[in-house]
């Protein structure tokens, strides 16, 4: 069973190149499959390329979600950076 | 040997062997691979070496620049370990049997494209990391050497087309003893960042990187912008002894760094500098500058999809009062239109931009975009020295109307609780000859001038600078230029206040002696003139240039004046 979080995106820049950085390095650091969902699009968290080319403006709700042995963790892990880099809420 | 000459970007002279700077050969061949195993396993490899050569590079943008600029190499880090981009390329290699080096391109290309066509600039921009890391994979992959300016390890001479930001970033300054390029002028980014670096260089020589072979002998003479290659022994040793007499000047200027500036008969005058962003400060600081005499706020608008907020102009500011501690920092408002464009305003073309709509007519009518720039300013005041200075002033009315703007967001500030400096000085540029003729009026007024050379004299000898077939009559020691700026010193002497020069002139060996003995009291240049300059006034004096200046003022030509200067200061 997926674990999975909805944030929104307060950063007047949206998801922009350095907090993009931190967040696909976080989910590289975990065992498990992670994703990010937005506007209906489904992407490899661990994917930099795949994060950027979403484009997340501000005000986008996000979807995290993870699947494997540390999901929980690794969920919990990438909100609390997108929180503690003022990306979102 | 051979011999090319390019354009002196920055002082001193190197002598080392070439580092050519220049992406090798990456062409490849579509063929079929049997072994697709041992396909990805050279792919794999060839990631692996780069990735341990980025993480080098960035350990060493880290230390030299810091983590900003280290940054850059964390993107691509990521980009070579993305799974989006690696598995594709593993795909590719097994399910079509194609080599390599073809699957890596292919994929490559796919992204590269994507990015480039996406409708932003930050995307568009990516396409340049994937194709900066796809390079240095291709080049493990075909087995030929990749530059890498970090990992220099011997003493060289770096030969580019030109530089990058992101090159010279990488660049192990300990090993770089200067570097040439192809393109590029004074103040491209190239010799901006070699004046910053302190290393010798000559841009613009056209073909040097066609000249020179890898590891070549080359000579940099960043004084006269030459460039030998393969010197004769006799060369080197002429070369040798030029670079340390400029090494021992240096030296010298050096002793002065902590000095004031002060004349053979004992007058003091104020080198400052100019600058463009808070970056700059340090530059300022190295050379012994005692203040900024200009800084141009345009940078902070320019570069951008729209204007700068108030938040950032103040950091902006903040940061350069806060380095400069209690010396005095001049800043010049907003100085947009003539040459300097700011696309998002979409203002109208002109016939003639620099008799146009720009720096303060635009800010008077544009008041949203001034109002902003001045509460910047006001809410950095308490932290530091901060003189404004309003610029291309043609009329007391301008002034006024800007001066009133400025006291009414103070009023505004104050009244919100906002702490504003009380004293803050406020003056005009002068750089139009009918500020220049009623000098003594405007004294009356203003806190201070700086007189702005660059444009004063294109506007008194009506000659467009940015026009080559004119440019005879770009002449700063024509004496109806030192009238001018004589008038406005003597104005500003006479009500109490001070006069400063912002422009080229002020760093110039022959116009200093005439300025000071004019009574200039403020010399704003770059950075890098300052102990120059200041070495120069030391063994000058004050009261005898003085007793020149009706023989000056009554001159000729400006020619008449470069002679006399010569003579009496041994020119």
């Amino acid at each position: 069973m997926a674990v999975e979080k909805t944030v929104t995106i307060t950063d007047e820049t949206g998801v922009h190149a350095r907090p993009a950085t931190v967040l696909v390095n976080k989910a590289g650091s975990f065992a498990s499959d992670m994703n990010l969902e937005y506007n209906g699009k489904s992407i490899n968290l661990k994917s930099i390329m795949g994060v950027m080319s979403l484009g997340i403006p501000q005000g986008a709700e996000i979807k995290i979600s993870a699947e494997g042995s540390d999901e929980q963790e690794a969920v919990d892990a990438v909100v609390d950076v997108i929180k503690s880099e003022g990306l979102g809420e | 040997m051979s011999q090319l000459t390019g354009i002196a970007a920055s002082n001193g002279v190197a002598i080392a062997k070439a580092y050519k700077l220049a992406i090798p050969d990456l062409s490849f061949k579509k063929s079929e691979v049997e072994d697709t195993k041992h396909e990805v396993e050279r792919l794999m490899n060839a990631l692996d070496v780069s990735k341990s050569e980025l993480e080098k590079i960035k350990e060493h943008a880290r230390a030299s620049l810091g983590d900003e600029h280290a940054e850059i190499f964390s993107a691509h880090l990521l980009v070579l370990g993305d799974p989006e981009l690696i598995n594709p390329i593993k795909d590719k290699i097994e399910s079509e049997k194609v080599n390599a080096e073809f699957a890596l391109d292919e994929t490559a290309q796919m992204f590269i494209q994507m990015f480039e066509s996406m409708d932003n600039e930050y995307m568009r921009e990516r396409a340049a990391d994937i194709k900066d890391v796809t390079k240095r994979v291709m080049a493990h992959l075909l087995q030929v050497s990749f530059p890498n300016p970090a990992l220099i390890n011997e003493e060289v001479i770096v030969i580019a087309e030109d530089l990058t930001p992101s090159d010279t970033a990488q660049l192990n300054k300990q090993f770089v003893q200067g570097f040439t390029t192809n393109i590029g002028g004074r103040t491209s980014h190239s010799a901006i960042m070699a004046r910053s670096l302190e290393i010798p260089a000559v841009v613009g020589t056209k073909e040097v990187t066609t000249q020179v072979n890898e590891g070549d002998m080359v000579i940099v003479d960043g004084i006269d912008g030459t460039v030998i290659i393969n010197p004769t022994d006799e060369e080197v040793s002429t070369y040798r002894a030029k670079q340390e007499s400029f090494e021992k000047q240096k030296a010298e200027w050096a002793k002065l760094k902590d000095e004031p500036t002060v004349s053979k008969d004992g007058a003091h005058a104020e080198l400052v500098a100019n600058i463009g962003t808070p970056d700059d400060v340090e530059g300022v600081i190295n050379n012994g500058g005692e203040g900024v005499g200009l800084y141009r706020t345009e940078f902070l608008y320019m570069g951008k999809k729209e204007l700068p907020t108030e938040d950032e102009q103040f950091d902006a500011y903040k940061s350069v009062l806060e380095q400069m501690g209690d010396k005095p920092v001049v800043v010049r408002t907003l100085d947009i239109g003539g040459d300097k464009e700011l696309p998002y305003l979409e203002l109208p073309e002109e016939m003639n931009p620099f008799l146009g709509y720009r720096a303060i007519r635009l800010c008077l009518e544009r008041d949203d975009i001034f109002r902003t720039q001045l509460r910047a300013l006001l809410r950095a005041s308490v932290y530091g020295n901060l003189k404004i200075m309003f610029p291309m002033i043609a009329t007391l009315d301008e002034f006024r109307q800007a001066k009133g703007l400025l006291l009414e967001e103070k009023d505004n500030l104050t009244k919100e609780g906002v702490e504003v400096s009380d004293n803050i000085e406020v003056g005009i540029m002068v750089e139009i000859p009918s500020t220049a003729v009623i000098a003594r009026q405007f004294a009356k007024e203003v806190d201070f001038f700086s007189i702005g050379t660059n444009d004063l004299i294109q506007y008194t000898l009506a000659a467009d600078r940015m026009n080559e077939r004119v440019s005879y009559l770009y002449q700063p020691y024509h004496p109806a230029i030192l009238n001018l700026v004589n008038n406005v010193i003597e104005a500003a002497h006479a009500e109490g206040k001070w006069a400063g020069m912002c422009g080229e002139m002020a760093g110039d060996s022959i116009a200093i002696p005439i300025l000071l003995g004019l009574g200039l009291d403020e010399f704003s240049m770059s950075a890098t003139s300052i102990l120059p300059a200041r070495t120069q006034i030391k063994d000058l004096s004050k009261e005898e240039l003085a007793s020149y200046k009706d023989q000056l003022l009554s001159m000729n030509t400006a020619d008449e004046v470069e002679a006399f200067v010569r003579e009496k200061t041994n020119q």
